[in-house]
């Protein structure tokens, strides 16, 4: 996730501290990953320099810096485009998976049981994460469908290529 | 260390010239919930059916809790299935014109409960899965998750030793399938009933303890692995 992009959009939600900034982005997109305070600031010194945000001066409280941030009508336009603008779809078109198969029917190795250890450690990891999604709030659960879908479309990759192992392995070899 | 509840061994079992099972050894602990995962025609729901005796295999043995099912007959098969074992099927194959309680009761009264007694325990069977406000509506007049929880309360009434389930959430769209699936394995976790669930779906399986995968009658080397 573009992390920039993310902060920018939580301080247009209304003025706020670096230190207020961090908690609320680990409650909304921190899911076992908390962002570092440092990352918040130089984050934040970058969006200063290229007027997405103003810094207000600081105000006594808790937390190591509280200066407050806003977004300004600059920021406001970069965040709309970046909302607006789509995502490419699979970025990755040829894995780490796709290589070990296609290395494994060249080199005449067990394709099949490669494909089946990488669906069983997929669904290892779609067991742990539906356990963890009985627990968490709906923010949470969103994220975590968000990695099971992803998962689940490996592996609907993992069984059509496990059915076509045969043709695949001829293919392979004609090439060669 | 769990004890092992159901033990499969060597099994076979072909439809004229079609092998279905060639060879399945399988061990399923005391209130595990195992997923049984393949594709279509890989020989998962023959294996399922030889499991809970509703077919005999041509070979190999299934002990279930300690009793050889393989070596009942089809009227023993019958009364041990009444007993032991609960089925909860994709399309619920509830009986339409009966109310959700009487579906549920119905097994008990096969057993020889009493009428009384047997609709006291599918109250709290259905209320356990959350359905008090639906014990006198019929099928039809249910959702689809609705439904299918008032199949698994059939299901568990007889305080089976194992449910089958058969692709339990295959009619149901996503967020019904998530409330059926949580429904039914809570209650089973807490009876301590182990089930073997049927799941074309990673989705599904991701709620089971421990899957395994059925290719072409064998279960798949990485399957075979995890089981030794």
């Amino acid at each position: 996730m573009d992390k920039t992009p993310a902060l920018l959009g939580l301080i247009s939600e209304g003025s706020t501290h670096g230190y207020d900034l961090k908690h609320r982005y680990d409650s909304v997109f921190g899911t076992g990953r908390p962002i570092a305070f440092g990352q918040i600031y130089a984050t934040l010194a970058r969006m200063i320099r290229d007027g997405l945000i103003d810094a207000l001066g600081s105000e006594p409280g808790e937390g190591p810096d509280r200066k407050r941030y806003e977004i300004t009508q600059a920021g406001r336009a970069h965040l709309r485009e970046w909302l607006q603008t789509p995502d490419t779809p699979s970025p990755t078109l040829h894995t780490n998976l796709f290589a070990k198969t296609i290395l494994a029917l060249m080199l005449d190795d067990d394709a099949e049981a490669l494909l089946d250890i990488q669906r069983r450690e997929h669904l290892s990891r779609m067991r742990e994460l539906t356990t963890a999604k009985q627990h968490v709030s709906l923010l949470d659960r969103l994220a975590i469908d968000h990695a099971l879908f992803q998962i689940e479309a490996d592996l609907r990759w993992i069984d059509m290529t496990s059915t076509r192992l045969g043709d695949m392995r001829k293919e392979v070899r004609h090439h060669g | 260390m769990a004890e092992t509840l159901i033990v499969a061994a060597g099994l076979h079992k072909s439809f004229g010239v079609t092998e279905a099972l060639r060879g399945i050894d399988l061990k399923v602990n005391q209130g595990e919930v195992l997923a049984v995962m393949g594709p279509s025609g890989s020989g998962k729901s023959t294996l399922i059916h030889c499991l809970a005796g509703v077919l005999a295999p041509d070979e190999g043995r299934v002990v279930i809790g300690g009793i050889d099912v393989t070596s009942l007959d089809a009227d023993q098969r019958a009364k041990f299935r009444l007993a032991r074992i609960g089925f909860v099927f994709q399309f619920g194959q509830l009986l339409p014109d009966l109310t959700a309680l009487d579906n549920v009761a119905l097994p008990l009264l096969m057993s020889g409960v009493k009428r009384r007694a047997a609709a006291v325990r599918a109250r709290k069977m259905l209320d356990r899965l959350d359905l008090a406000n639906q014990v006198s509506k019929v099928p039809g007049d249910m959702s689809g998750g609705q439904a299918q929880r008032v199949a698994i309360a059939r299901a568990l009434v007889t305080e089976p030793s194992v449910v089958f389930a058969d692709e339990p959430t295959g009619s149901l769209d996503s967020v019904a399938s998530e409330r059926v699936l949580t429904a039914m394995l809570d209650a089973v976790r807490e009876a301590g009933t182990t089930v073997v669930l049927i799941t074309h779906d990673p989705r599904t399986a991701a709620y089971a303890d421990r899957e395994v995968i059925v290719r072409d009658g064998r279960l798949s080397a990485a399957s075979r692995e995890a089981l030794t």
